[in-house]
């Protein structure tokens, strides 16, 4: 058997809304990949460590309190820490277009917003 | 590969993290990984936790590593979920649980998904245990499934298996059923704060009484928790300790690993065989031939099944 994509899904800051989360949590179980939940008000500390833990390919944080442009790259280099800067991260959540260039340009892969469907989420897993 | 061993004996988590992917894949370089590692396993104290879905398993391992940890030792957690037959994905949630230990370095916790595999955990599951054995770790917990009836593999594969349960599932013709009653060292009625409590301690306690005993026998000890509250939890650790007593006296513990090598072994033997026989159906065309035959009742599958057999010479 292939090495199947394991992907970590991660709340990270201390909103409480985890409904998108697990939206695209089920989404990517659907779409065949192995999905780690975290749950609520994860430190980015502890989801570098569970993603090295998983052996993950990818980390999916969501943020919806506006922490994201402190949270998502300090994520990015803890794992560059963990000497696993292969473990690729992207984002979604409520993130202002004005932001996106400054987060990728920190390392995060892609970022989805309000509206994204789950295939594209897919798509992107499965072609990246 | 060498690299890789040396790296998950001297403890590097991404390489633990590594090597369980790569015995999960069932690679070839699986197998010569596990070879290099197993003269350095039998150290870690392997504990099974298993009980019905939502029974608080996840809860009550969390308060096992902390429990652990203020005794320094250090734990990993292999807690498997079920994968969809229909997607092959899966959700594995156990870890919510326990996300609290994320940043302990004396712990390890891994989620696997069962990957169609059907006994309450996932094919690779030992494997990655031998894997953290050899890590170094002092305690390392299986969590199944959540199960029915019958999942009973868990029992197999640990020293010491805990059956967590839950009031009010059912009578006490239930408790008597064969299968997943049977393989308790331990129970642990959980979510003890809860009506019936005392009903499911009786009925329990009814059914040990019956059961056949000598002065060998260990009976296991009825443990209510409240994994929640972090209550009764202490006390099961000291009821696994007392069990590990058990087993360490008049060399149990050594029959019983010895009688999971026997296991061990037959299983590598029939999957291997397995996958031989599979092959040689699919793709040897004397076989296809016979299979034909076998439709026109020129043969029968016992004769073309012996003639394949005599192939083995065994």
């Amino acid at each position: 058997m292939p090495n199947k994509i394991r992907i970590l899904i991660a709340k990270p800051g201390l909103d409480g809304h985890d409904r998108g989360a697990k939206y695209i949590a089920r989404a990517l179980r659907d779409a065949g990949f192995e999905v780690i939940y975290t749950g609520l008000r994860q430190t980015p500390e502890a989801i570098a460590a569970a993603a090295v833990q998983e052996d993950v390919q990818w980390v999916g944080l969501s943020c919806l309190s506006g922490a994201h442009n402190s949270l998502f790259p300090r994520v990015v280099q803890l794992l560059k820490e963990k000497n696993a800067p292969d473990i690729k991260v992207f984002g979604g959540g409520v993130i202002p277009a004005d932001d996106i260039p400054g987060l990728k340009a920190a390392g995060i892969k892609e970022i989805f917003t309000p509206g994204t469907s789950s295939q594209q989420v897919v798509d992107y897993i499965n072609q990246n | 590969m060498n690299d890789l061993t040396d790296k998950i004996i001297a403890g590097d988590i991404r390489a633990i993290a590594r090597g369980i992917s790569l015995a999960e894949s069932g690679q070839p370089e699986a197998v010569e990984l596990l070879k290099d590692l197993y003269p350095h396993t039998g150290r870690a104290y392997l504990i099974g936790i298993t009980g019905p879905p939502g029974g608080g398993k996840s809860t009550l391992v969390d308060k096992l590593i902390k429990i652990y940890r203020e005794q320094k030792k250090k734990v990993g957690v292999l807690a498997v979920d079920p994968t969809s037959p229909f997607s092959g994905g899966a959700i594995l949630g156990d870890r919510v649980r326990m996300q609290k230990h994320a940043t302990d370095e004396g712990v390890y916790i891994r989620s696997m998904g069962s990957r169609g595999h059907l006994g309450g955990l996932a094919l690779a599951t030992s494997d990655a245990a031998k894997i953290l054995d050899a890590a170094g770790y002092d305690i390392v917990i299986f969590e199944t499934v959540g199960i029915g009836q019958s999942e009973v593999e868990v029992a197999g594969r640990v020293d010491t298996t805990v059956l967590v349960t839950v009031p009010g599932l059912g009578d006490d013709v239930q408790v008597l059923k064969a299968g997943t009653m049977e393989i308790a060292d331990i129970f642990a009625i959980n979510k003890a704060d809860r009506e019936g409590t005392e009903r499911c301690v009786i009925e329990l306690e009814q059914l040990l009484s019956v059961k056949e005993m000598d002065e060998n026998t260990f009976l296991p000890p009825i443990i209510q928790t409240i994994a929640k509250d972090n209550q009764g939890t202490a006390e099961l650790t000291g009821a696994i300790e007392k069990h590990r007593d058990y087993l360490n006296s008049g060399g149990r513990l050594a029959e019983k690993r010895k009688k999971r090598i026997q296991d061990e072994v037959h299983t590598i033997i029939t999957n291997q065989l397995d996958k031989w026989a599979a092959l040689r159906l699919t793709h040897d065309m004397e076989t296809r031939e016979n299979l034909d035959d076998i439709y026109s009742k020129k043969t029968d599958p016992y004769t073309v099944a012996g003639d394949i057999i005599k192939e083995l010479q065994i």
